[in-house]
């Protein structure tokens, strides 16, 4: 009977992923080198979250490859608006996503390569998983200056950041990700990571700004297959097994039972936004309105993405006070989110008296106030 | 006694863990740690059904244990408590997750190793805590202790293979002892039996309802599972309307149980403002008023005109038609463009037709509006309505986008319907809903049959300003121009 080779792929796939090393005689039993097809961020992450909770790796280590479409990732607990500009990223489609391991942001495109080192806990080793992978770069590019600092981060020439570390721990498995700059967009890269907003006051993981270089400038004939390969060649080298990719679809649920609800998970307002730490954003912004130039003092507290506190400072009647504490009683338990705002605030101006100057005065209003988020 | 106890929460922890040498710096229980690996070892299951002796030697009704932070790895020895996934009061099983801790760029989710209720967190958000020293304190059940010391000497005497065997398929069946003793009581396979709770978890129901299956009685629908493991469902739904009518349940003595729980939530943000919205809205005094359209020329009219709004980027729907259409109605029937005040006192005749357009969005219900279309063509309107639709589905609308709107036309048919009762929305004063178009049967002027496009339109306007015959004859004169889409051409402006 002939087999397709995709699904003798699959079932190979399938039984490795089900079976442990003291029930199957096959070479990925020490190891197993996968490669995602996605470049779905939110996908990419599910298969994560999946070896996590579902792979025995007693007795086995994984190395997982994976590249994203242009995507800003937030470490678990950071704050999306400390971190990034969303409203650069809202209009150019870039995707936010937050991730289940510690450490600070970082921008994803089709040029960084994602690595991640799956292993049982007591396992688990940083230090020597970064050394692999300098290994295998001095390896392609004997004269590439790169090394591991002390804070698992990858420098090139001594002063550029071409990969930065994160980990996460659960109650038997580990993993330990890096990413690794080679022909990423730099300039959307600096332009992403900084955020415009002011005042926000959190006590959430915040990041350290770093210069960075991709490997492609430092020798163009560098391409991402050929890092992924030399990473994959020097960890199959390392674990004694076959330096063979497995390439897996992250859409997969027959290999992958359960994985298509971690990637909704990921995806949900709740997950990405609301789990960011409480904060609070105490600022101020000018409002220019028929010539005259009006300040507005706001003060607003978040909590699991939703506000909690909001207090808007007006110049003395400039709007009838109680449009304003209406705009405040309705924003308190609404998302921070600018869209869920602009429908609240104009459903909120159908009740309100109608004339013109009103209106527009609590657009103007509103409007600033959507900058914040 | 404190040594016996020790004894007890060791082993019963040892039972529960596949690997060995998860046993943590229990302080007390150290000194055991080399007495207990040989008694998992051998003597365990040469253990008889002596265990009814340790039952009736309990002491305590509920111990507290200090659950320390165990050893992080990489010589780790302080970390942030980030999130806390319980509270005091709250009852947790083993292997729940009760807090995310970071240590430099290291998130680790500290999983309960008891079964208990947690009495006492040691840590707020955002403090250090150290390894070694105690996180919560879990207050756990003495009898239950003594079950699971029960447990551990039966398990293997059912099956230590079984043990391994759930291990190899790389799938750890994880269940409360409560629920060990009763598979056990019942001489159930665990791994046999479907866990519908987290993490694939074997709650009491789904030992119930594989019993329930092999009697062949009536089942309840049980909870959905989030995950589905790799054992056929379907099994168990055939069985249960084959048997039903034909057996009667007999072995089951406890009751089925239905896990399932309200949940109340608060209205917030946008939905409330929709709460207040439609309040108003409804102390409008509406009347309604129905018809149908036949829109068969319209509908080749589009067709034809498809390609040609495809070329120029557009992507071209009916409601540019009815938008349009409805424009120029208005120019005939200025009231139905107004606005009046709060008591009813003064009406005010828009200028401007901005015709809104109901959009369905992951908030919900938002109207933006396509302005100033008795000045637009109808493919200025269709490029408009693309625009705003783009922008509706990002969820990145403007405040302009969505306010000021004078009438408003919801095209409900695309989701489904014939005739609607749509709410006005304030300050406007009249709204229609489209239902669907469908090919019905209707007879022409040679009374013969032809298949004709027929689509219902049901408006609602405000009686205080608005009657029946001005309604009425607004809506033929706009159904005229749909149904005859060249007299359109006639009145363009």
């Amino acid at each position: 009977m002939v087999i397709p080779s995709s699904l003798k792929n699959c079932f190979q796939l399938f039984y490795v992923l089900k079976i442990s090393a003291s029930g199957f005689k096959y070479t990925a039993n020490r190891g197993l080198i996968l490669q995602s097809v996605s470049s779905d961020v939110y996908q990419n992450l599910a298969v994560e979250d999946w070896i996590h909770d579902n792979m025995n790796l007693e007795n086995r280590q994984v190395l997982f490859l994976w590249r994203n479409s242009p995507t800003v990732v937030i470490g678990r607990h950071q704050n999306p608006w400390q971190e990034c500009n969303l409203k650069i990223m809202r209009k150019k489609n870039i995707k936010l996503a937050r991730r289940r391991s510690g450490g600070g942001t970082v921008y994803h495109d089709l040029g960084n390569i994602n690595f991640t080192f799956f292993t049982s806990k007591k396992k688990y080793e940083r230090m020597e998983n970064l050394k692999l992978v300098v290994r295998a770069l001095k390896g392609l590019r004997p004269q590439l200056d790169v090394r591991a600092t002390a804070r698992y981060d990858l420098l090139l020439d001594g002063n550029f950041k071409i990969s930065g570390t994160a980990a996460k721990l659960g109650r038997t498995v580990a993993y330990h990700h890096c990413t690794l700059l080679c022909s990423a967009d730099r300039f959307i890269l600096s332009s992403v990571l900084k955020s415009p907003y002011k005042g926000i006051k959190s006590n959430a993981t915040p990041s350290m700004p770093a210069l960075v270089k991709n490997l492609f400038e430092e020798d163009p004939t560098l391409t991402c297959e050929m890092v992924m390969d030399a990473v994959a060649a020097e960890y199959a080298r390392c674990h004694q097994i076959d330096h063979h990719i497995t390439l897996i679809n992250p859409a997969d649920e027959i290999v992958f039972p359960g994985i298509n609800n971690k990637t909704k998970e990921l995806q949900t307002w709740e997950w990405i936004y609301g789990k960011t730490p409480k904060f609070s954003i105490s600022t101020c912004f000018n409002m220019m309105y028929e010539q005259s130039l009006l300040e507005v003092q706001v003060d607003i507290h978040v909590k699991h993405g939703r506000i909690e506190v909001c207090n808007i400072d007006l110049p003395e009647q400039w709007l009838p006070p109680a449009m304003c504490n209406e705009l405040e009683k309705n924003l308190i338990g609404s998302k921070f989110c600018p869209s869920e705002t602009t429908a609240l605030a104009s459903a909120l101006l159908r009740i309100c008296p109608q004339n013109y100057e009103l209106h527009s005065k609590w657009s103007l209003l509103c409007e600033n106030v959507m900058t914040l988020m | 006694m404190a040594a016996v106890r020790a004894l007890r929460s060791c082993s019963r922890t040892a039972g529960r863990l596949i690997c060995v040498h998860h046993i943590r710096s229990c302080s007390s229980v150290r000194f055991i740690k080399s007495k207990y690996m040989s008694i998992f070892d051998k003597s365990a299951f040469k253990f008889s059904h002596q265990h009814r002796l340790f039952k009736t030697s309990a002491i305590s009704n509920g111990q507290i244990v200090q659950f320390k932070l165990s050893d992080i790895g990489e010589g780790i020895t302080e970390v942030t408590v980030k999130e806390w996934y319980v509270k005091e009061g709250d009852s947790v099983s083993q292997f729940d997750s009760i807090c995310e801790v970071q240590s430099d760029k290291a998130s680790v989710t500290i999983t309960s190793r008891y079964d208990g209720i947690i009495r006492k967190l040691h840590y707020n958000l955002d403090e250090i805590a150290y390894v070694g020293k105690p996180l919560v304190d879990i207050e756990t059940d003495a009898l239950k202790d003594v079950a699971s010391e029960e447990d551990v000497v039966e398990t293997p005497a059912v099956s230590h293979e079984e043990h391994t065997h759930q291990e190899i398929k790389g799938h750890k069946t994880l269940a409360t002892p409560a629920v060990r003793r009763l598979a056990m009581e019942n001489n159930i396979k665990l791994s046999e039996v479907v866990g519908t709770g987290k993490d694939n978890r074997i709650l009491k129901e789904d030992i119930l309802n594989y019993l329930a299956k092999q009697t062949g009685a009536i089942l309840p629908p049980s909870p959905k599972p989030e995950i589905i493991p790799p054992l056929p469902k379907s099994e168990i739904a055939p069985a249960a309307p084959k048997d039903k009518g034909t057996k009667i349940p007999i072995s089951i003595s406890k009751p089925i149980v239905f896990a399932g729980k309200d949940k109340t939530e608060a209205v917030t943000g946008f939905h409330k403002a929709m709460v207040k919205t439609m309040t108003a809205a409804l102390k409008i005094p509406h009347f309604g008023y129905c018809d149908e359209i036949d829109l068969t020329q319209l509908v080749q009219l589009r067709e034809e005109l498809k390609p040609l709004a495809q070329v120029r980027g557009v992507k071209l729907s009916f409601m540019p038609f009815f938008i349009k259409a409805a424009s120029l109605g208005l120019l005939h029937y200025p009231i139905l463009n107004a606005s009046v005040d709060e008591n009813c006192q003064n009406i005010t005749y828009k200028a401007s037709h901005n015709i809104g357009v109901a959009m369905d969005t992951e908030q919900g219900l938002i109207v933006p509006n396509v302005k100033n279309v008795q000045v637009c063509s109808v493919f200025e309107i269709a490029s408009e309505l693309n625009r705003l639709l783009t922008l509706g589905s990002a969820g990145q609308l403007g405040t302009n986008d969505l306010t000021g709107g004078t009438f408003t036309l919801s095209n409900i048919g695309t989701i489904g319907g014939t005739y609607a009762k749509p709410v006005i929305l304030p300050p406007e004063v009249a709204i229609g809903a489209l239902g669907k178009i469908q090919v019905l049967p209707r007879f022409n002027g040679n009374g013969e049959v032809f298949k004709a496009q027929i689509m219902n339109v049901s408006w609602s306007a405000d009686h205080r300003i608005i009657d029946g015959a001005t309604m009425a004859r607004f809506s033929n004169l706009w159904k005229s121009y749909l149904e005859n889409p060249a007299f359109m051409l006639l009145d363009l402006k």
